[in-house]
């Protein structure tokens, strides 16, 4: 739709014409909106991360009953339910069941004009725990934060992505772009050199995955516990020895923008299992 | 606080050999690890597990450094008509350093 007024001459007369083509069409400029290019996809097949995993780590992660991730979501769905402190409501009180938030981890990072930034689902939680419950900040990757993204993003498994890439958040996104191909640390690697230029192939012991955040907060047997989809990031970078960003770093929660639109189908399958 | 998983069936028959799954929350802490620092991570791991039906053992075990974190013990128990008649109970007791102790219970119901 904003081609079409990117391509306004100079005349009144030919404005007013390919307005009229434009609202015809079913395309209505809007004020102030800028010709954005829709971002373009590098890749054409995109593939879980759990195609990457032995098959004995896949069966860990298909089991209801044996995947390790599910403890935490066990502790998420009492957090749910349970009242912080006497006289504060539970989130449960003003969210409903936790069922009822299906759908809800697929719309995340999500843009929050008031602090005219990214929030990851994480952070919502983090927030609502400060602001509305009142109670403490927590580290990023504490227990309780933790378990609740688990049970929250649990709760959307088989769920594609379906991030708002448009408006206020595309310069975000642009920029969890751009991260994605620059190429940082020691070794000079971009995301894209590992994950899409050799996905699938060996990098010493390691089979390369695509990097997809579908799985993520994950169960990792290397750290024998879950962790974040920012543990992860910060891993990758200390791989590639690069200076990691901190927990919750705008330019992670950017990146998590551009890989939940770059994951396009894949279904959420949190907490899953990963070497 | 442990957060605990038990998976059993609900009924079973009396003398029937049932599967008990079990998991736990515990980082199963080596002793054997340093931080980024160097210094010694001290040991920190469940010591033992069992599990009891109508207050009988059925099934005990000792749990060492070499289990990984979160352990995960699935077993076998003959279900015996229990004092209840067509109730039984297994309880679970996971013990370990620094006085942890876990404890859950479940009921099921035995058939003639």
């Amino acid at each position: 739709m904003t081609l079409c007024i990117a391509k306004v001459g100079r005349s009144t007369f030919f404005r007013s014409l390919l307005l009229l083509m434009a609202l015809l069409s079913g395309c209505q400029p809007q004020p102030g909106e800028h010709a954005v290019q829709p971002p373009t996809r590098t890749l054409t097949e995109p593939m879980s991360g759990s195609r990457f995993q032995s098959a004995e780590t896949q069966a860990l992660q298909t089991d209801e009953f044996a995947n390790p991730g599910l403890l935490w979501v066990d502790k998420g769905r009492s957090l749910w339910e349970e009242e912080p402190r006497d006289e504060v409501a539970s989130c449960q009180s003003c969210h409903g069941n936790l069922a009822d938030m299906r759908g809800v981890a697929s719309r995340y990072p999500v843009y929050d004009a008031e602090l005219d930034r990214l929030l990851n689902l994480t952070q919502r939680v983090a927030r609502c725990r400060q602001v509305h419950q009142r109670q403490a900040p927590l580290p990023y990757e504490a227990e309780p934060l933790l378990a609740l993204t688990a049970a929250l993003t649990h709760e959307s498994r088989g769920l594609p992505f379906e991030p708002n890439i448009g408006g206020a958040a595309r310069p975000l996104f642009d920029a969890g772009e751009a991260y994605f191909f620059q190429r940082r640390g020691q070794m000079n690697l971009a995301c894209h050199h590992c994950h899409e230029v050799n996905a699938g192939r060996m990098l010493r012991g390691d089979l390369l995955s695509q990097g997809h955040g579908t799985g993520y907060p994950a169960y990792r047997l290397q750290w024998q516990t879950l962790g974040s989809l920012h543990r992860r990031l910060r891993f990758c970078n200390q791989g590639i020895r690069a200076e990691p960003f901190d927990y919750g770093a705008a330019a992670y929660v950017n990146l998590e923008l551009y890989l939940a639109w770059r994951a396009a189908q894949l279904p959420l399958e949190a907490p899953a299992v990963r070497r | 606080m442990a957060s605990a998983r038990i998976a059993l069936p609900a009924a079973a028959r009396s003398g029937e050999v049932i599967e008990i799954k079990t998991l736990i929350t515990h980082p199963m802490e080596t002793g054997y690890r340093r931080d980024v620092l160097g210094r010694a991570i001290p040991r920190n791991i469940l010591t033992q597990f069992e599990c009891r039906f109508d207050g009988a053992t059925v099934f005990k075990a000792e749990l060492r450094t070499g289990i990984a974190a979160n352990p995960y013990l699935t077993f076998s128990a003959r279900v015996e008509a229990g004092t209840v008649p067509g109730k039984g109970t297994f309880e679970f007791i996971w013990l370990g350093q620094h006085d942890f102790v876990h404890r859950e219970s479940r009921s099921i119901d035995i058939l003639p």
